[in-house]
């Protein structure tokens, strides 16, 4: 793992993936919301609105499992001292707060024609409600100290408690009796819905996932070069500075 | 053990002789539960209705009041580096500071909630069951916030911080506690709710010091 700790080496080895994934993110996206707008059948049930679950529903696995993804490097990052797992944790927690924000509002526009109602107070939509919170905590945490390194660490640590949620917001539809519909697709058996619907659910899921590689390593990138700019200036700065010492002296 | 009680007794006399903090956050959980009388209007059956609930969010709201300051002035005058070089090893100091937190906030609440709750109109039925859930959801609260303490310590605008990490993290709590009332009112004995908030202070027991030394150690490395 330690092969990939080297800044420069990530630098190149983004900048290789870094097109395919945008090539991905574009193809898998395009023809997933081809199919869901326009190739796939109406529910029998709601009609139209259906095509809001394309949005919605890898929205939602996206905000869990960049949640998994920021948990797994900020344990990497704490027990390893991983250069570079302190770097993807700041990069994901926004991307993760993006997703949880869009799957809260799609939710919420598709609760109001199924449902009668913008929100309920039930276990799934709070907890997930709790998880952008959490995101927001990260984010607030990380830039909470002057000492930014302090901050990285002091995140990790709130992102690893705060794992303690997924579950719970992956079984509060069995484990409590709600509006939101109980896991039709990743259950034992076999999924329960059509493969009309399950072909475009899966496109834009992969679609979201290279969209995901793609901001990350932009925003990783972004990171990684603000800090060498934070470098040479300071280099800058102490270098100006013997300049004048030496220029006292002489 | 030893050492364990000397931290505690050394809390406790600190808390005596400044005076004020345990004081404080009672006083804060009274004057917070009798504003919503007054906002909501005095009668009888809403208040009964939500008696549960504002007892349970203020109580939260005045542990939370307390925490912010559980690692902060050790933090400040170098007290919590020579407690991580003793031998005691960390965990069980913050336990220790936990049970001291508990003992100035979380206990004097357990009184202070049954005289609020009448106040408030709640039914006799309710009024044990909160008592109960109180005493099971408390030191839940500050074992918990504990984390939140130790990983702002030294922050800026450590206080709002607080509170963004660490309600969210105070919501099943809150949701069992206020159910088991409830539940109790309604005559169906709340008894499952206040297995479950035994559990979170079974789990939290052991969990929350763990984490929160994480956290010190971040800080004073």
């Amino acid at each position: 793992m330690h092969r990939f700790a080297n800044p420069a080496r990530f630098l190149r080895i983004s900048a290789v993936i870094l097109p395919w994934a945008v090539g991905l993110a574009a193809l898998f996206i395009a023809t997933g919301l081809y199919f869901a707008l326009f190739a796939s059948p109406p529910d029998y049930q709601q009609g139209e609105s259906v095509r809001i679950m394309y949005v919605h529903v890898p929205s939602a696995w996206m905000a869990s499992f960049v949640y998994g993804g920021l948990a797994l490097t900020s344990a990497i990052a704490l027990v390893w001292k991983h250069p570079l797992a302190h770097v993807a944790a700041k990069a994901m927690s926004p991307i993760g707060a993006c997703f949880t924000f869009m799957a809260l509002a799609t939710g919420s526009l598709w609760g109001k024609p199924m449902w009668g109602t913008w929100w309920v107070w039930d276990a799934r939509l709070t907890s997930v409600l709790i998880l952008f919170f959490l995101y927001l905590g990260h984010m607030a945490l990380l830039n909470a100290f002057e000492d930014s390194s302090r901050g990285e660490r002091a995140a990790a640590v709130l992102a690893l408690v705060g794992a303690i949620n997924l579950p719970i917001i992956h079984w509060s539809v069995e484990w409590w009796n709600t509006l939101h519909q109980p896991a039709s697709i990743f259950r034992m058996g076999g999924p329960t819905i059509d493969s009309a619907m399950l072909i475009p659910l899966f496109l834009m899921a992969l679609g979201y996932t290279a969209y995901f590689v793609v901001v990350l390593i932009l925003r990783m990138r972004g990171e990684l070069l603000a800090r060498k700019i934070r470098v040479i200036r300071m280099a800058r700065v102490t270098g100006a500075e013997h300049l004048s010492a030496s220029r006292a002296t002489s | 053990m030893r050492r364990f009680i000397l931290i505690v007794g050394r809390e406790l006399r600190l808390a005596y002789r400044q005076g004020g903090d345990a004081g404080l956050a009672v006083a804060f959980f009274v004057i917070a539960a009798a504003l919503f009388p007054l906002g909501i209007g005095p009668e009888e059956q809403l208040l009964s209705r939500i008696a549960a609930g504002v007892v349970w969010v203020t109580a939260l709201l005045a542990v939370l009041l307390a925490l912010e300051r559980l690692f902060q002035t050790d933090f400040e005058d170098g007290t919590l580096d020579l407690l991580a070089l003793s031998p005691l090893p960390l965990e069980l100091v913050v336990l220790a500071k936990c049970l001291a937190n508990w003992l100035l906030t979380g206990a004097p609440l357990l009184i202070a909630a049954p005289i609020i709750a009448v106040l408030l109109h709640m039914k006799t039925e309710g009024l044990v069951i909160l008592t109960a859930s109180m005493l099971l959801g408390t030191p839940t609260l500050s074992l918990i916030g504990s984390i939140g303490a130790a990983l702002t310590v030294g922050a800026r605008r450590g206080g709002v911080l607080l509170s963004l990490l660490l309600l969210p993290l105070y919501v099943p709590v809150l949701i069992f506690g206020v159910s088991a009332v409830d539940q109790a009112v309604a005559g169906m004995g709340g008894k499952p709710e206040l297995l479950i908030l035994g559990a979170f202070l079974a789990a939290a027991l052991p969990l929350a010091p763990w984490a929160a030394a994480a956290a010190l150690r971040q800080a004073v490395e």
